[in-house]
């Protein structure tokens, strides 16, 4: 249970959520009797995952836009948290749907902010409303929105001053602007990478203006992005939409479940320590290094180390969890593409030979490797690359042997 | 006693530096510094007010666990983040158990003391010995750089006399150098320009020359913001300093990385990605006029021995100033 409240913490979900979250999760253990399992850890994960995917908040959905008229889109959010850029890709993402837009020009505050928002519109097609810099914002957003009536644009989008929750002044006006304006959905831009202050911030929000739901910005970043979780636990609002790029299209639905796997999951030693320590016993481990010392490593010991990989999840999510993958790395691992088709494949083939060719290698020739394709519904040449590979493996394992363990991810994109 | 400027300001002998420390604008309205420092303190006391609810006075009246666990929450609450806050706690505990530190005031203040530590180990310096100095400001997306550089040209220019010019090496983002520019004009100096999409690297190139031939003190280069994930733009980043030191030994004198201090976490990883770019020398916390109160910089300063050098606290031209660490602290746990 520590474990599980350090690995929040570190992902920025806010202290108390953790708090009522862990003893939410250890109430249903007891419970259910989970701790008296055969596998405890892994029943524990199974609770935190389901709670942590209740809590995060169902399917994926999209903004509500009005039947006729103008659907009017009030964007609010701190300094800094993406409000503009998010406008255009917005912007973007309903243009794509066949809607014509509008963005109006509301941050009067921020030297520029109109012409970003005017060069950004442009490039993602919709029409811009903007009347500089002098005017009181509130008056803008009221001539923007009758602008867009009087034209017929299906949504309007409101961009307005980036805002701390605790300038009164700047809160007057968003309230005075959603007053005037009287948005059908009001969206709170919040920047993935917030810690502990998004609780403040969502709430403070909530009371003055009362959004409908989050758009998360920098979710391409390596944010866990606890601060979602945290915003939805105190205001029970949804995370509608997370723009994850420096470009206009990249903008998508957000998806609860995908981001409860990434609070808990990415980057996190802990789990995969946990989850390695159930798969694999300690005396296989021992024996493993063992043959890997002596290059006596076969195709046997292979397939059982795969499947133990295997037992902790897609591949993907398992390398997400070694430390280090992120940034460059997780660049490299994108293009080396292991799939667990492949992986599929390569067991195939090992399953198609005899154990005395697992053992040995270098026995299998010519008839054999038809046999092995045959038998796997693979390819010869398949095959080959396989054997060869695999000498090559043994090779570079005993000299990383000579320090410690090798890396199964490692060992895995070395068998590609 | 905060930290004054002058304190921050390294200028070395450094000759030709204008009217230097007394501000002739201001030395002529008295009343408005005094003015001034009221109501930065106004603004930082917002922050602190919010933590004040979690630690109250008498926190350190009755030592037990709970004490303990109220003050492990606060820490956590500012974003000290887990690993540090579970530190400085067990140490503070140890202390007070083994009668190191006895009463609820030498308590506080010893945390303070802690807390001020791990922040910074000797007070922060700007180097800007060097004629021109240029200053390379870094950080991912709307952290405040821009904004950031607006307020330290401005007071490098009416509080030290020198003459500043400011580099648009944001060509990437929509009206960036347009923002720069708003910003040069507020300030009074002098700035140079790109082309939107241009090399960021020939900016800051052809600011440094325009620098020698004018003579000026200072060159402050703006970077376009990234996420410390997107390794090409990283790279650009590498190649903007590469370009800089080419062009003028010892250049950048400075870089900064600037960090908003509602972030979390991410804070010290975005931190430590720009360091492997670009060696940074120091850290600028921003938008500290919030609820936040930035304990992210505890861990960045020392897992990365990264001063924070600028502290950030509101919109205005005036609102930049020195980190002072054990006001710093003090507003941490509520002082």
């Amino acid at each position: 249970m520590r474990e599980i409240r350090l690995a929040l913490l570190e992902a920025d979900v806010n202290f108390k959520v953790v708090k009522s979250f862990t003893a939410q999760v250890k109430e249903r253990c007891l419970g259910s009797g989970v701790l008296d399992s055969l596998d405890p850890g892994q029943q524990v994960i199974k609770v935190v995952d389901s709670e942590l995917g209740a809590l995060m908040g169902g399917a994926s959905r999209e903004l509500a836009l009005a039947p006729s008229g103008t659907t009017v889109i009030l964007m609010a959010g701190l300094q800094g948290s993406g409000k503009t850029t998010a406008c255009a890709k917005l912007a973007k993402h309903l243009g794509d749907q066949g809607k014509s837009v509008a963005l109006a020009a509301c941050d009067t505050q921020r030297p520029a902010a109109v012409e970003q928002l005017a060069t950004m519109g442009k490039r993602s097609g919709a029409t811009v409303f903007e009347q500089g810099t002098e005017r009181d914002p509130v008056d803008i957003a009221e001539w923007a929105t009758a602008q867009a009536r009087s034209q017929g644009i299906d949504v309007l989008i409101v961009d307005t001053a980036g805002r701390l929750h605790v300038d009164e002044e700047l809160m007057d006006q968003l309230a005075a602007i959603r007053k005037r304006t009287k948005p059908h959905d009001i969206l709170l831009v919040l920047d993935a990478m917030t810690g502990q202050d998004a609780v403040n911030v969502a709430e403070t929000f909530a009371e003055r203006i009362d959004f409908d739901g989050v758009l998360l910005t920098k979710l391409d970043g390596d944010a866990r992005g606890g601060a979602a979780l945290s915003v939805k636990a105190v205001t029970g609002k949804p995370i509608l939409y997370a723009s994850t790029g420096e470009r206009i299209e990249q903008l998508e639905r957000f998806h609860p479940e995908r981001m409860a796997s990434r609070i808990l999951g990415m980057g996190d030693v802990l789990s995969l320590i946990e989850k390695a320590e159930e798969v694999s016993d300690a005396d296989q481990a021992a024996e493993l290094e063992r043959k890997i010392r002596k290059q006596q490593f076969t195709l046997e010991d292979f397939l059982t180390q795969m499947k133990q990989v295997r037992k902790m999840g897609p591949l993907q999510n398992v390398l997400g969890m070694m430390p280090g993958m992120g940034g460059k790395a997780a660049k490299q691992l994108r293009e080396v593409e292991m799939d667990d088709r492949e992986l599929d494949r390569l067991e195939a083939i090992i399953l198609s030979m005899t154990p005395a060719e697992r053992a040995d290698p270098t026995m299998i020739d010519g008839s054999r490797r038809k046999r092995i394709a045959r038998g796997s519904g693979t390819t010869v040449q398949a095959v080959n690359n396989l054997v060869k590979q695999f000498a090559q493996m043994r090779k570079m394992m005993s000299q990383l042997a000579k320090g410690k363990m090798p890396d199964p991810a490692q060992l895995m994109r070395q068998m590609r | 006693m905060p930290v004054e400027w002058e304190q921050l300001i390294d200028l070395g002998s450094r000759e030709g530096a204008g009217p230097g420390p007394p501000e002739p604008e201001h030395g002529a309205e008295p009343g408005d510094r005094p003015g001034r420092l009221r109501r930065l303190r106004e603004r930082l006391s917002k922050s602190r007010e919010a933590l004040r609810a979690e630690l109250s006075a008498s926190l350190f009246d009755h030592l037990d666990d709970e004490t303990w666990e109220r003050l492990e929450e606060a820490l956590i609450l500012a974003d000290v983040g887990a690993t540090a806050t579970a530190e400085i706690v067990t140490r503070l505990e140890q202390e007070v158990e083994a009668g190191r530190v006895q009463g609820p005031e030498a308590t506080r203040g010893r945390l303070v003391e802690l807390l001020a530590e791990r922040a910074a180990a000797e007070p922060p310096r700007l180097e800007l010995s060097a004629k021109p100095t240029v200053i390379m400001v870094v950080g991912v997306n709307g952290t405040g750089k821009t904004t950031t550089i607006g307020k330290l040209a401005a007071v490098l220019r009416e509080r030290f006399g020198l003459g500043v010019i400011v580099a648009a090496a944001d060509t990437y983002r929509a009206a960036a150098i347009e923002q720069l520019e708003a910003w040069a004009d507020r300030a009074g100096v002098e700035i140079v320009r790109g082309n939107p999409g241009g090399d960021p690297g020939a900016v800051v190139f052809d600011a440094i020359a325009a620098a020698e031939a004018r003579g000026a003190d200072v060159v402050i280069a703006d970077t376009a913001g990234r996420l410390h994930t997107h390794g090409n733009l990283m790279e650009e980043l590498t190649k903007v300093r590469r370009v800089t030191a080419k062009r003028l030994e010892g250049a950048p004198h400075e870089t900064l990385i600037v960090i908003d201090s509602t972030t979390g976490q991410n804070g010290l990883r975005q931190a430590r990605a720009f360091a492997d770019s670009v060696e940074l020398s120091g850290v600028v916390l921003t938008k500290l006029d919030g609820t936040a109160k930035g304990g992210i910089a505890l861990a960045i300063a020392g897992e990365l021995e990264l001063p924070v050098k600028l502290i950030g606290v509101g919109e205005e031209l005036e609102d930049l100033r020195p980190f002072d660490a054990e006001e710093f602290a003090g507003a941490l746990v509520g002082e």
